[in-house]
């Protein structure tokens, strides 16, 4: 039944005559947990591809997976993970695709007198290094749409919106650390140099912690864009966060702050010359 | 050597930098500043940066001696159009040129100069004309 070709130690004769079953079964054992989520018929063609990829590797005599002859397989496997990692899919979930071959091929060699251990062994080791490799590529596709997502709350998060001829505000909210203030920071210098606007509102209601770092960079903000011919004025700082301000001994010098956007809005217009009157029929 | 023009607009002499500026470029500006300044007897200087992108201690420090001198003839010094980049890496140098008046661009910096300059000419004025007729 198996067939001693050169370096050949049997694994691929026996994976090659039982390739049928193999697959099918691989299939079955990999469906189970998934579920349903993946249709069956996409499952079949997936694992047969990889099967085919897997099985020309082994033919070449290579048992390493690093191996310029598992290339293929490889490539496959992390396109594979990157699917599952995209969708959703649990780390199990994306490695038992592959020591589900594993099972497979134990049984097959179960009910094969003519394999000995040394095969169950050089194909353990085998699945075993590219279970592992599906996990990086798992981990990796899972990193890479954290960077993403960060990315967008980044873009999100820091609009730059004109609340009167002249007057530009940015409502900050969440978590402020380095990077989104520098990007504030950027885009809201920007902004004064294409709008022309004279007063800019940095709104931190919406913050719930400052550190040191984090006012310097306020402070740089505020210092750099009166350099550039406006003024920023800092406004909707919190109780607590005006007592860490303080016990962190950050001066904010000859900036203006203001309890609230109204008050900071307030003086912007009175700044820039607008007279807020009530109306007479206003109460 | 390029010398940097220097412009006059009735009693503002306007500065406007399109090159990357060396450190004797600088030492040049500002001598030929100060003379301008003394000979013409202008009120106002504009210093137009909106063309440059790079600057560093020095030239930051430029603005900061540009205005103290000016403000030696009474003449006041706005620095127009500064790039955030180059307000950021001022801010960054530690120079936050607490002396100079800033402004976004040359036509707010004009209307600067004018509103002081204005109010100064109209005092003037009235000393001349309204005081012989009081006395």
């Amino acid at each position: 039944m198996t067939v001693a070709a050169g370096r050949d130690d049997g694994i691929s004769g026996l994976l090659r005559s039982s390739a049928r079953s193999l697959t099918e079964r691989w299939v079955e054992l990999t469906a189970a947990p998934l579920r349903g989520r993946v249709s069956r018929a996409e499952l079949e063609r997936e694992l047969g591809e990889l099967f085919e990829a897997f099985l020309a590797a082994v033919e070449t005599g290579s048992r390493d997976v690093d191996d310029e002859a598992y290339a293929e397989v490889r490539a496959l496997l992390s396109e594979l993970s990157r699917r599952r990692a995209r969708a959703g899919f649990t780390p199990t979930e994306t490695a038992t695709g592959v020591f589900s071959l594993k099972r497979a091929v134990f049984e097959v060699i179960e009910g094969d007198e003519g394999a000995g251990i040394a095969e169950l062994v050089t194909v353990s080791q085998l699945l075993d290094a590219l279970g592992l490799w599906t996990f990086e590529a798992y981990a990796k596709a899972r990193e890479e749409v954290i960077d993403e997502q960060a990315a967008q709350l980044l873009e999100l998060t820091t609009p730059v919106v004109k609340l009167w001829d002249g007057v530009l505000a940015v409502p900050l909210v969440g978590t402020l650390d380095s990077g989104r203030t520098q990007v504030v920071m950027e885009k809201l210098l920007e902004s004064l140099v294409n709008t022309g606007a004279e007063h800019a509102i940095i709104d931190i209601t919406g913050v719930l912690a400052v550190d040191t770092q984090v006012a310097q960079y306020l402070l740089k903000t505020a210092t750099a864009a009166r350099l550039m011919g406006a003024e920023c004025t800092i406004s909707g700082i919190r109780p607590h966060i005006a007592q860490t301000i303080v016990e962190l001994g950050i001066e904010f010098g000859d900036i203006t702050t203001k309890a609230s956007l109204a008050d900071a809005l307030l003086h912007a217009l009175r700044r820039s010359g607008v007279d807020v009157v009530r109306g007479r029929t206003g109460r | 050597m390029e010398r940097i023009p220097i412009l006059k607009i009735g009693d503002v002499l306007l500065v406007s930098i399109q090159i990357d500026l060396q450190d004797r470029d600088v030492l040049a500006l500002q001598e030929d500043l100060s003379e301008q300044i003394c000979d013409t007897g202008a009120r106002g200087v504009v210093i137009d940066i909106s063309a440059v992108d790079i600057v560093d201690s020095f030239i930051g420090r430029m603005f900061a001696t540009i205005a103290s001198t000016s403000r030696l003839f009474d003449a006041t010094t706005v620095v127009v159009g500064m790039r955030p980049a180059v307000a950021i890496t001022l801010v960054e140098l530690g120079l936050t040129l607490g002396n100079v008046r800033t402004a976004l661009n040359l036509e707010k910096g004009l209307a600067i100069l004018r509103q002081i300059g204005g109010t100064r000419s109209d005092v003037l004025g009235r000393a001349d004309d309204d005081q012989p007729v009081d006395r």
